[in-house]
């Protein structure tokens, strides 16, 4: 059957339903253009995406972010100086080294100088030992930020398994498992942090001594531990109270009645539809983390010296506060900008992700 | 109402006891005994002392009895200075609780007006410099500010004098105990103003003519109050803790100071006694918080 055109269309019959095709006009240029797929269809990742960018302090703080994190990874590759080394000139040790302001150069320095010699120059100082401080600065952010890294690890790990477990399996095992959570949650976080650091660092005492956590030192691990015993439950209720509203959707239902398991259906349909709420919740973890560890740090139970972290190097700039001030100032500032990067950034990804915020 | 109340109190009173066998069992778990130092005295005498504080006993018989202890107010003694720990709470407590409080109604009073404020003129300029100072001051540790304060004013500028018993001044302790809580109170009046000015009832009341004072002073601040209410448990929380900070900066004498001289001294009696004190402290701020927030919400519904 040949296809028709206006031309050969036969005429209408007068009480038909048959559309009259001849008058129709075809259709201009601009009205195809029309009918052009402009864009791909968005997913809602990159939906996300464009809105988080398009926010400007989220954007200023993810750069912020970045800088900071080629910081402390580039800058030990070309400082030559090591954050518990106290610094020798040709071997030897300079008394005048200790105590330097910002971007001056110890007596021995200066005469190697003179002679034509290049020195590294100390950006920040150096401390009451003789170590630069700058280094130890950077040293001291890398150590924060991993602590924040891995305790909203450690959270999100613990907290997403209880709580999926939890608001899936629902019942009595949910009733029983969330009265748990009640009760952890009842207990004054901070002052449960103090006492089980203060208990952990006397148990651990010798045990870790030539394993690989030795490195970090009792106290960390002790944080570790502390935050993997208590701060999960936030997180556990958050989980599931979002696979409860999930949970009863008609694709849950669809899936299950195709006899997709348990597992399946949590990871493949559950989490993935609540994931931008636990992602968010897990990056404000991280500066909540940061001030734990600088509080901790200030009471004396934070890292093991000579390993710094931004808390405690403030602590021990408090000492001599009046004279070298600025030895507070680099790591306070180093606090202020990580946490509020990050708060900004999760305000950030709060406005971009979350559904409920949908304009 | 009264099943929901007593439901809470035995709750926290379920949460107390948890709270005092951790803190017992987690001490109890550390190796070597309060005599167990370099000069260990003779056995017979360390028998004669392990008996007197009931350390011959079975470790739960010992918790029975710290228990009955704790009850009848008796903390035990230091470990360190000998001097019971009850009268170093009661006597240091009073400038803690006197300092908290103040920075507890600071917080709560500057964060309402701030909230109020920010919500009401919403996008201005007003609004944009409160939010920009909150969030400013969200991002930094109380013992950063407190350090930066006491250089600043009391040290280079020399308007505030440093804290003396005789002559305590509490404005730049206050001001950095307070300064985060009061940016989270501000946050949390902006919301709960903004979500309530949004209701019908404010659209009725001004619709009936009511002046704008009135509408916002006792329709919609009134309401929006009720989730501030909530934040008191963890407000009284976070002063608390960061009083350990804050008064450790200031050389206050408060029960902070003695916490944190303790952990630094590992002086465990005490460390003990101050943690049960100070839980016991927040879980029933935060049993108060709650049973305010039923009694004055009623929108929600007892089962």
């Amino acid at each position: 059957m040949s296809e028709y055109t206006p031309d050969t269309v036969p005429n209408k019959r007068p009480l038909s339903m048959q559309l009259d095709v001849g008058r129709f006009e075809p259709a201009t240029a601009e009205e195809k253009a029309q009918h052009d797929i402009m864009r791909e269809s968005t997913t809602f990742f990159r939906d996300g995406m464009r809105r988080l960018f398009k926010n400007p302090l989220a954007v200023i703080s993810i750069i912020a972010l970045l800088l900071l994190l080629i910081t402390i990874f580039v800058a030990p590759l070309i400082v030559p100086y090591g954050y518990s080394e106290v610094i020798k000139v040709d071997g030897k040790r300079d008394r005048s080294i200790t105590n330097m302001r910002p971007m001056t150069y110890s007596v021995m320095e200066q005469e190697k100088i003179d002679a034509g010699e290049y020195v590294f120059p100390h950006i920040f100082g150096t401390d009451e030992l003789g170590r630069d401080y700058f280094i130890r600065v950077v040293f001291g952010a890398r150590v924060s930020l991993a602590v924040g890294f891995f305790a909203s690890i450690i959270v999100l790990v613990i907290g997403l398994l209880y709580g999926s477990i939890s608001g899936y399996v629902g019942g009595k095992t949910d009733i029983i498992m969330m009265r748990i959570v009640d009760v952890i949650y009842s207990l004054p976080d901070t002052l449960m942090v103090i006492l089980l650091s203060v208990v952990l660092q006397q148990v651990l005492g010798d045990s870790l001594k030539g394993t690989v956590l030795a490195s970090l030192g009792n106290n960390m691990i002790s944080m570790f531990i502390v935050f993997g015993l208590l701060y999960w439950v936030g997180m556990a209720r958050l989980v599931r109270g979002q696979i409860l509203s999930i949970k009863n959707n008609e694709y849950v239902l669809a899936a299950r009645a195709l006899g997709a398991s348990a597992a399946r259906i949590i990871r493949k349909h559950i989490l993935p539809n609540c994931m931008s709420v636990i992602f968010i919740s897990t990056a404000l973890q991280i500066p909540s983390a940061i001030f734990t560890e600088s509080f901790l740090s200030f009471i004396g139970l934070g890292v093991q010296a000579p390993m710094p972290s931004l808390g405690s190097l403030a602590n021990l700039a408090r000492g001599g506060m009046q004279i070298y001030p600025y030895k507070m100032l680099f790591p306070a500032l180093g606090i202020c900008l990580i946490v509020l990067s990050f708060n900004l950034l999760g305000d950030g990804l709060r406005d971009a992700f979350d559904p409920k915020l949908r304009r | 109402m009264l099943k929901y109340a007593i439901k809470r109190v035995l709750l926290a009173i379920v949460t107390i006891f948890i709270i005092s066998a951790i803190t017992f069992f987690a001490m109890n778990a550390i190796p070597g005994g309060p005599f167990a130092k370099e000069k260990a005295p003779e056995p017979r005498i360390q028998a004669v002392l392990e008996e007197r504080f009931n350390l011959d006993k079975p470790v739960g018989e010992q918790f029975f009895l710290y228990l009955r202890n704790l009850l009848s107010g008796d903390f035990g003694v230091s470990l360190k200075t000998g001097r019971e720990i009850s009268s170093t709470i009661s006597s240091s407590f009073a400038i803690s609780a006197r300092l908290g409080g103040i920075a507890v109604l600071a917080a709560l009073f500057f964060g309402l007006i701030f909230g109020s404020v920010a919500a009401l003129r919403r996008g201005k300029w007003a609004d944009r410099t409160i939010i920009f100072f909150t969030t400013l001051f969200v991002a930094v540790p109380s013992f950063i500010l407190a350090t930066l304060l006491l250089l600043i004013f009391s040290h280079t500028l020399g308007w505030f004098k440093v804290w003396s018993i005789t002559d305590p001044n509490y404005t730049l302790p206050v001001v950095s105990l307070a300064l985060y809580p009061m940016a989270y109170i501000t946050r949390l009046t902006k919301s709960s103003m903004l979500d309530v000015l949004g209701q019908d009832y404010i659209r009725t009341a001004r619709a009936k003519g009511v002046s704008e004072q009135i509408v916002i002073a006792k329709h919609a601040l009134r309401n929006a109050l009720i989730p501030v209410i909530t934040y008191v448990g963890p407000l009284t929380a976070y002063i608390l803790t960061g009083s350990l900070v804050v008064e450790t900066v200031f050389t206050i004498g408060g029960l902070g100071t003695h916490f944190v001289t303790a952990i630094n001294n590992r002086d465990y009696s005490m460390i003990m006694g101050t943690t049960i004190f100070l839980a016991t402290l927040m879980v029933v701020m935060t049993l108060i918080s709650d049973l305010l927030y039923k009694a004055i919400d009623p929108k929600i519904t007892f089962d």
